[in-house]
């Protein structure tokens, strides 16, 4: 019964993203049901770049539903809200108007949150859920303070007329108009420091909603900054897209550096999203700041290599997500440091894993990198800008983005090592059990994702392009390339991925024969790891997680800012003997700490302040009523 | 940096050209010592070196065979740090009963075709230590043994010219 | 590259890879002999690095039975980056035949690809040497390669072009262009970072035998036979692309853009001439260095990196 709804969402899915794929590829439409939504009613438009979210989200949700149908095994529980959370994604982009995108958006909200507490026992996922219930409605508040200012001065709900009548509005209106729906939109991104609800919520989502949550939902929070920043608000001021540009560069960091240290799978690979939010922020906000010094084709390119990212991420990171489920099935556990030698249990989970660990961490030949050289090279376009302050702002962002690259292989390099390889670290990872055929195929698929997207960067460019230049209201400029090779700026920088995929296997294929010819003994002797002489070979040999990331915890130690304890208990007798001894040694959450903790308290103070005015008698609040309507009056 | 420099460059090259031990170079050659490990280590043969109770006498000694004055790297002799880089395990002491299990599992880490030589006069026969109820007695008694290299301890030059002797180059 | 063929290129390609592939351990023995005359010994022939490569093809392999699938095709993996990576560089030619694939980008990322699998060979063994060297490996390595591509966007910025091969003819044909404080300080990081990335002294000591210290060789302990001559062999590769790259970069003369005749007889003669030099530098530096404290080396590649992003700055700044 379960299986077949998530079949049939994967078929709702697959026709999702064949309606995207048509719109993108220029197929416009609209739908007007005026009696259906109250004010301006229900609006819906297809422009290519709605079309290339829905494709999004329809290609994404296929993959995940048909592995729901082996992960959920049957349980009933969480399927209408899957249902309504898809089909929130899918309205969101083709939204024309504000009660329509509001409905869809709160719709989406509300679905992802009654899955995010899929599991009501465990008291991490409730908290889990309040937290991402109260950033989300924060989130909502700025969006709805936004849209009803926007109401105000133009005088209209319908999107597609705020790009002509914002040209009239003055700067500070705009100006504020921007910030809040940029916050609003940042929130859903998972932009640091509005990141919070990302780490708790995603983990606790079951996983094919994690999978969704993380490679389309945020992204959407990314095509509401891109439709408020150039479309809807028109040609803003450098600043915002500086804005963009170093909140992205600084997520980017922060997310990778936090994933690097993490010891829950599913958590890590959270602020791994954050990463990767980061990157696409970097590439829009380059796009934003070249359409405002009115370089067009730039613009159009950092834009394209931020939508390329966007479909990347949302190719890896699901397919990493649906992994970590499999690996939470098959072994129980999502903590590191109970993990080790899945391989050996787990072969396809091992392998599709490994893809997306390779792809995420935008290693050649797969798709991550593709993108991130995409982006590399649109901030590398900066010098065209005549503005030294400008292109100081691109030179710190390219800094971060190299920083990012590097610090993303440390990460995945350590959640693949530590979870697959060597020997089991705990009861539950030595008994593992391959996922299913429904998972399998699931994550398969996106494995051929990640690769189709890597080799066809010449196909995928240009339409991307075109859907990045619809946003600027111009005619496509083009992107040089031949059917191998993509150029940008004419020889500033060439990419071809065929070739450089072609050359690698060449490589592969060549070494064994070579191998052969120099006669090479091909028979191996198994024997145990050398470890010195020493009796045994058992999993506490093993480097472990926390181990693993100790260099980099000495080294970024300014961020971690690490709470380090040790309690020793010894024997009332002689200190000497040691009964128990605990060491912590945990990275603080700083944005917590530092921005929510003395929000938090602030409010709490303020609102017994506010205490004092409410007395519980209805004659009271009536007067209050009364005087506020007074004062109305008055003020009008 | 430069003093030093310049201090390295005055001496000039003080490596010894002939090495003549006063004892004879190799006890006993074992019969697994063939031409065809000679070929294949005739150029390079890199050793992991394993002490098996030693007092360590005879790794004084071996250290000495990396300075200047024997400079084993010369004959493309490298000590190495793990015995699945090795081609020669050298092993010293009486192996004690608590290294003769690790000597064996070193023994078998080490990827064929590969040699062992036994140090000094402890790892020959057990040397002073003989009758200890605490050793084996010999590098013999744990794992197959190719070559010996007796000295109490055997001085550099004495383990350089066994090391060559047991790759057929002298 | 349309325009010529397929034939042309490929023949190219292969042929400088073979250059780098079979030039590659008599560089590694090069330093090795100079290090070894410095402290006054006759040391090894600078061939010998060859002879172990021959000898450990033809020992038998021994593996791990914690091992999986990972750590057999980590060699080969190694060796196909850094083959595929000599084809970007530009080695003899400005104009390798790879050149359009990628630029720089490609080149670091590649380099990564191929960290990426060493150091998850160096857990797969489960001893607790792999693991730390695996850890240390990819903690230098996650500050090392973006120190690389800032210093070398430096030069791209200056040159405008990313392509290699293109920064190596433009400065050769300019060298009026080298003067420019970016250019010094690009060069500062890219020598310090060299020396972290191929694992030599003050940052790692190739020669050691002491498992705390290590950092690349810890990963490797494990490896026996032909997989171990296949890491050492793209090792050695990876220290003649670094140094390569380093002197065409940064000294872009007598470098033919085409292969032929006079042109590449002298650029031969010019890169051997460029690499002897470079190389005893190298072994000077080694010689004269103690190796640094592991949690000092933060501080080196942090540094290292600031000079590098100071590079990028003032050639943005001062045009």
């Amino acid at each position: 019964m379960s299986a077949l709804a998530y079949a049939l969402t994967a078929l709702g899915g697959l026709g999702a993203a064949g309606l995207g794929l048509a719109g993108w590829l220029g197929h416009a439409w609209s739908v007007e049901l005026l009696w259906l939504v109250p004010l301006a009613g229900l609006a819906l438009r297809m422009d290519p770049l709605a079309g290339f979210f829905l494709f999004l989200v329809g290609a994404t949700s296929v993959p995940a539903s048909i592995y729901a149908i082996g992960y959920m095994r049957g349980a009933r529980r969480g399927l209408g809200a899957y249902a309504v959370f898809l089909l929130g994604m899918a309205v969101v982009p083709l939204a024309a108007n504000v009660p329509t995108f509001l409905i869809a958006w709160e719709l989406m909200a509300l679905a992802s949150y009654a899955l995010v507490l899929h599991d009501r026992e465990d008291a991490a996922a409730v908290r889990a859920a309040w937290i991402y219930a109260v950033m989300t409605h924060a989130g909502l508040a700025c969006l709805l303070a936004g849209m009803l200012l926007m109401f105000a001065w133009t005088g209209s709900l319908v999107f597609a007329d705020w790009r002509a009548a914002s040209a009239t509005l003055d700067a500070p209106a705009r100006n504020v108009v921007f910030v809040l729906l940029a916050l609003g939109f940042a929130s859903k991104a998972g932009m640091i420091p509005l990141h919070v609800w990302l780490p708790a919520a995603h983990p606790a989502a079951p996983s094919h909603v994690s999978a969704l949550m993380s490679g389309v939902m945020i992204k959407l929070g990314v095509m509401g900054l891109l439709r408020a920043g150039m479309e809807w608000l028109g040609v803003g001021p450098p600043w915002w897209g500086v804005a963009l540009l170093l909140a992205g560069a600084l997520s980017a960091l922060a997310g990778v550096l936090y994933a690097a240290v993490e010891g829950d799978l599913k958590r890590l690979l959270a602020f791994s999203s954050i990463d990767n939010v980061g990157i696409i922020l970097i590439a829009a906000g380059a796009g934003m700041v070249f359409h405002a010094a009115g370089l067009e084709t730039l613009a159009v390119f950092a834009l394209a290599a931020g939508l390329y990212h966007t479909v990347n991420h949302a190719a890896f990171k699901a397919l990493l997500f649906l992994g970590a489920g499999a690996v939470a099935r098959g072994a129980g556990t999502r903590d590191l440091e109970a993990m080790g030698g899945l391989i050996k249990r787990m072969p396809w989970t091992a392998a599709a894993f490994l893809v997306g660990a390779l792809a995420i961490a935008a290693l050649p030949p797969l798709n991550g990198f593709v993108s991130e050289w995409l982006t590399f090279q649109a901030l590398l376009q900066n010098g065209l800008i005549p503005r030294p302050e400008l292109n100081l702002v691109f030179v710190l962002a390219l800094a971060g983005l190299a920083l990012t690259g590097g610090l993303a292989v440390a990460c995945f390099v350590r959640a693949f090592g530590i979870a697959f390889l060597a020997l089991p670290r705990s009861e539950g990872a030595t008994n593992a059990h391959e996922a299913g055929p429904a998972m399998r195929a699931g994550m398969g698929l996106l494995v051929i994702a990640c690769v189709g997207l890597a080799l066809l960067p010449t196909v995928l460019l240009p339409r991307l392009g075109a859907a990045a230049a619809r946003l600027l209201g111009d005619p496509a400029p083009a992107l040089r390339h031949d059917l191998l090779t993509i150029a940008v700026s004419g020889d500033f920088a060439t990419l071809s991925m065929p070739v450089v995929a072609g050359a690698l296997t060449l490589g592969l294929a060549l070494l064994p024969l070579l191998l052969r010819l120099a006669r090479a003994p091909r028979a191996v002797r198994w024997s145990e790891t050398w470890g010195c002489g020493r009796l045994l070979q058992t999993a506490r040999m093993e480097y472990t997680a926390i181990a693993f990331a100790s260099p980099l915890r000495r080294i970024f130690d300014f961020l971690y800012r690490a709470e380090k304890r040790l309690e020793v208990e010894a024997h009332p007798e002689s200190r000497f003997f040691v009964r128990r001894m605990a060491y912590r040694n945990a990275p603080r959450a700083l944005a917590e700490e530092w921005l929510y903790a003395p929000l938090l308290i602030a409010l709490r103070a303020g609102a017994d302040r506010v205490r004092a005015i409410q007395s519980g008698s209805a004659n009271l609040y009536l007067i209050y009523v009364l005087a506020a309507l007074l004062v109305l009056l008055v003020l009008a | 940096m430069f003093r030093q420099l310049g201090i390295a460059l005055r001496a000039g090259i003080v490596t010894e050209a002939a090495v003549t031990p006063a004892s004879p170079a190799l006890d006993d050659v074992g019969p697994r010592l063939q031409t065809e490990i000679r070929r294949l280590f005739g150029r390079s043969l890199h050793i992991r070196q394993v002490d098996a109770g030693s007092c360590n006498g005879c790794e004084l000694e071996i250290g000495g065979l990396a300075g200047p004055h024997y400079d084993v790297e010369r004959f493309g002799i490298r000590f190495v740090a793990s015995p699945r880089h090795a081609d020669c395990l050298l092993v010293t002491g009486p192996v004690t009963l608590n290294m003769a299990e690790a000597l064996r599992r070193t023994w078998d880490a080490t990827p064929a075709p590969k040699l062992v030589i036994a140090a000094g006069d402890c790892g020959r026969d057990g040397g002073i230590f003989q009758g200890s109820y605490a050793v084996v007695g010999g590098v013999a008694a744990v794992v197959p043994v190719d070559a010996v290299i007796p000295g109490c301890p055997p001085s550099p030059a004495a383990l350089l010219a066994g090391l060559l002797a047991a790759l057929g180059r002298r | 590259m349309t325009e010529s063929g397929v034939g042309g290129p490929l023949v190219a390609a292969i042929a400088q890879a073979l250059l780098v592939a079979l030039a590659a351990p008599l560089l590694v023995g090069l330093v090795r002999t100079v290090k070894a005359r410095l402290v006054g010994r006759r040391g090894p022939d600078p061939r010998q690095p060859y002879a172990d490569l021959v000898k450990l093809l033809r020992k038998d392999p021994v593996v791990s039975t914690t091992t999986s699938w990972v750590f057999r095709f980590t060699p080969f993996v190694l060796v196909a980056c850094m083959l595929v990576a000599s084809t970007v560089v530009p080695v003899l030619v400005t104009r390798p035949a790879l050149s359009f694939a990628g630029g720089i980008v490609l080149l670091m990322y590649l380099f990564m690809l191929g960290t990426f699998f060493l150091a998850l060979a160096g857990l797969d063994s489960g001893s607790a040497f792999g693991g730390m060297g695996s850890s240390r490996e990819v903690a230098v390595a996650a500050l090392a390669e973006p120190t690389v591509m800032l210093a070398v966007f430096a030069l791209a910025l200056r040159t405008g072009t990313t392509n290699l091969g293109g920064v190596a003819e433009r400065l050769g044909g300019e060298p009026a262009m080298a003067a420019h404080p970016g250019h010094l300080l690009a060069f500062l990081a890219f020598f310090i970072v060299m020396l972290a990335e191929t694992g030599r002294l003050p940052v790692d000591n190739p020669a050691t035998h002491l498992e705390l210290t290590m950092i690349h060789e810890a990963m490797i302990l494990e490896y026996s036979g032909p997989y171990l001559a296949l890491i050492e062999w793209a090792n050695a590769m990876k220290l003649f692309l670094f140094m390569t790259l380093l002197i065409n970069l940064f000294v872009p003369w007598w470098i033919p853009a085409e292969a032929a005749g006079a042109g590449l007889f002298l650029g031969l003669l010019a890169l051997a001439g460029k690499l002897v030099v470079l190389a005893s530098a190298l072994a000077v530096l080694e010689t004269a260095m103690a190796k640094l404290r592991l949690f000092r080396v933060p501080e080196l590649l942090a540094g290292s990196f600031a000079l590098a992003l100071l590079s990028v700055a003032s050639v943005v700044l001062l045009k």
